[in-house]
């Protein structure tokens, strides 16, 4: 390089600028790392005391597998009955705002479903609270009286209605949203070709959507089905709000069931010493639960990425 | 391409089209289309009737009505236009009925939360705080009639600065962190290993993200350090990755010309940045704020943890515990002020529920109004 007054100057002032500049860019994305990493790192040091310390101290007195090991299913219990609304419903919603609706109210509609997950989950409890859980009552008894010889419809069905099958419905509310809104995208990216070439060969509008939609856009519905799970597994306001706790049981409609989440929620205000690092072990299980489901769900997307939309 | 498919029976010559024939071979074999309006009117009468019979209410009616109305118009249609097209009208109707479904809470949500907290809004509960107000206040508005008294003036304020806060810290962490993925970092593995964590970071639990803002600064400032800057922490670990993921895909439509236009003007890279793509993309990189901001103002679980909860007007969000617009309508459910006289409280918490509502919608609005007012011309 050639060094006249000129070069030098804008030189010396301009690497100066662009080393910052790019240094201060490389140093917030090597700290969203660390952070993440922190999450881990932090959590695992305030939960030890629990892992080391003695079984009869930890709550319920027979040491911390047994504590959380109910919390764990209950967790799972709540995100599964809120995927198996949810699914179907998501995808019903997705294909009627892709595929059925008229074009012009399709984009308002996706704009109203998006409007569903807009709204703060504390309001979404509150709700459930009020309103769904004593609508939801009579149902409850009516399946205690048909049902109730399957072990998960087992009366007597609680009264106040706030069992882990209001739960269950209030979080397939919240992630509704987060399916359909994925599996639209993938949706509208089906080739129109293929589409075309499904009804030019006298496929009906359903046998288009079987034969040319759904198997481009599985691995998408795959992800956002555990995307949808990664949230419900982690919804906490929902659960605290709604279910009325106590220990695990098989039936759904009576009152009992507990999650990760909203465990902590409901004690780690008045929590201190040994209680708190075992809210917050409980906080390091559901982190790695839902990192697991998300890590899936992000590699299926990343795998199928020249197909989907999600990205 | 229009000069080449139009109409043969126009080309060939001047002669008119006849007029359709009424009912020609093509449309033999199919439902005339009152036929299923008439199938729904018929659900409709015999689902009231079969409701009747199990003790009439609204959910029952609605349910018989459609179970009647799928399987007479799927038979009806199956008969009359053969199997094919009966499995396409079942799956039409079911996901129309889908659609359907999902309305029904978002209308209920709605509904409840305008019915049950517009009595509550007024100047009173704007403007004061819960300072004071107690369960025997409480007791004795609903004895007396008098009214409600206390407000979330301190929860508004606790809101707005808990997130101003949580703002300041992550849009220049998430700018800056996408503007390395997208002009720094392309094809390294160091990018790569941060798109695929912000991604995972997206799936955080808000829980987690609570318990680990109190667990850090439980370690450096003691075990029930709760204020205001802790939950702005929390909150910004879960409102980076939203902001990073809005940026990076704005950057990514800045048209590469504009780059090396500057380039060729021989303006360094950090100036380009600066002045060129990041401005051009800015309406985008505003609305995507603007949603990651509407996402995180009505997270509750990570506020409960890390602020805890006050009943008085809290400005500092250093000290002291505070409270938020989400965990005031907990607690106002949970724990009444008065536990033998809940409407008051459960009056407080509907009309900030409303309160919260309707600054969640703004921001969208202001969102999509930035967005599509300041839309950038894409590249192609």
């Amino acid at each position: 390089m050639t060094t006249n007054a000129l070069t030098s100057k804008s030189s010396t002032s301009g690497r100066m600028g662009d080393k910052i500049f790019s240094g201060a860019a490389l140093a917030a994305g090597i700290l969203i790392l660390v952070t993440l990493f922190a999450v881990a790192v932090f959590l695992l040091i305030q939960a030890l005391p629990t892992f080391f310390a003695d079984p009869a101290e930890v709550s319920g007195g027979q040491g911390f597998f047994t504590y959380i090991w109910p919390i764990v299913v209950g967790t799972v219990i709540a995100a599964a009955i809120a995927l198996l609304i949810a699914t179907p419903v998501g995808l019903g919603v997705a294909l009627f705002i892709s595929h059925f609706a008229p074009r012009k109210v399709a984009g308002p509609l996706g704009y109203v479903i998006d409007l569903l997950a807009a709204i703060p989950s504390v309001i979404y409890g509150a709700w459930g609270y009020m309103v769904l859980a004593p609508t939801l009552v009579p149902g409850f008894e009516w399946l205690s009286k048909n049902l109730g010889f399957i072990p998960l419809f087992e009366g007597p069905a609680s009264q106040t209605g706030k069992t882990m099958l209001t739960a269950g419905i209030v979080l397939a509310v919240m992630v509704l949203p987060i399916i359909t809104s994925l599996s639209r995208e993938i949706f509208l990216q089906t080739p129109k070709l293929h589409e075309e070439a499904a009804l030019a060969l006298g496929a009906t509008r359903w046998e288009m959507i079987k034969t040319a939609v759904i198997p481009f856009a599985r691995p998408g519905i795959i992800s956002a089905v555990m995307l949808g799970l990664g949230r419900a597994l982690g919804e906490t306001m929902a659960v605290a709000l709604v279910l009325s706790t106590g220990n695990l049981i098989p039936s759904l409609i009576k009152t009992g069931n507990q999650t990760i989440a909203a465990e902590i929620a409901l004690n780690f205000p008045e929590a201190f010493g040994l209680r708190l690092s075992e809210l917050i072990a409980a906080g390091l299980v559901l982190f790695l639960i839902t990192l697991l489901v998300n890590i899936i769900a992000r590699g299926i997307i990343s795998r199928h990425k020249e197909f989907s939309g999600a990205n | 391409m229009s000069a080449t498919t139009t109409n043969p029976r126009h080309s060939t010559g001047g002669t008119p089209v006849p007029p359709a024939r009424k009912r020609n071979s093509l449309a033999k074999g199919k439902l005339p289309k009152w036929a299923i309006w008439a199938v729904a009117a018929g659900a409709i009468i015999i689902g009231a009737a079969a409701s009747t019979l199990t003790g009439f209410n609204i959910a029952a009616f609605a349910i018989y009505s459609a179970i009647i109305f799928l399987v007479a118009a799927t038979i009806i249609t199956t008969v009359v236009e053969g199997k094919r097209r009966g499995t396409n009208a079942m799956w039409t109707y079911l996901i129309y009925a889908c659609f359907i479904v999902a309305l029904i809470p978002l209308a209920s949500v709605l509904y409840t939360v305008l019915e049950k907290g517009l009595p509550g809004i007024n100047s009173h509960f704007l403007f004061s705080s819960m300072n004071g107000v107690t369960g025997a206040v409480d007791n004795q508005s609903v004895n007396d009639g008098a009214p409600v008294v206390g407000g979330a003036y301190h929860a508004v304020m606790g809101t707005l600065l808990i997130t101003l806060w949580a703002t300041l810290i992550s849009v220049p962490v998430g700018m800056l962190t996408a503007v390395y993925l997208v002009e720094y970092g392309q094809g390294k593995t160091l990018s790569k290993a941060i798109t695929f964590f912000v991604d995972v970071m997206t799936g955080i639990p808000s829980i987690v993200a609570g318990l680990f803002a109190a667990a850090f600064f439980g370690m450096i400032l003691g075990p029930s350090a709760r204020m205001g800057i802790v939950a702005a922490v929390a909150l910004s670990v879960l409102m980076i990755p939203t902001v990073v993921r809005s940026t990076e895909e704005m950057l990514k439509i800045v048209p590469n010309e504009l780059r090396e236009a500057s380039y060729a003007l021989g303006v360094r890279r950090w100036r380009t940045i600066l002045k060129v793509v990041v401005p051009t993309a800015i309406s985008g990189i505003a609305s995507g704020v603007t949603l990651a901001i509407a996402r995180v103002i009505g997270e509750t679980a990570p506020i409960l943890v890390t602020a805890g909860i006050a009943s008085q007007i809290n400005m500092n969000v250093f000290a002291n515990w505070m409270s938020t617009l989400p965990t005031f309508i907990y607690y106002q459910i949970m724990n009444p002020t008065s536990p033998t006289n809940v409407d008051p409280s459960v009056q407080r918490a509907w009309a900030a529920a409303l309160l919260l509502i309707l600054m969640v919608m703004a921001l969208n609005l202001i969102a999509r109004l930035v967005a599509s007012i300041f839309a950038p011309k894409k590249g192609r």
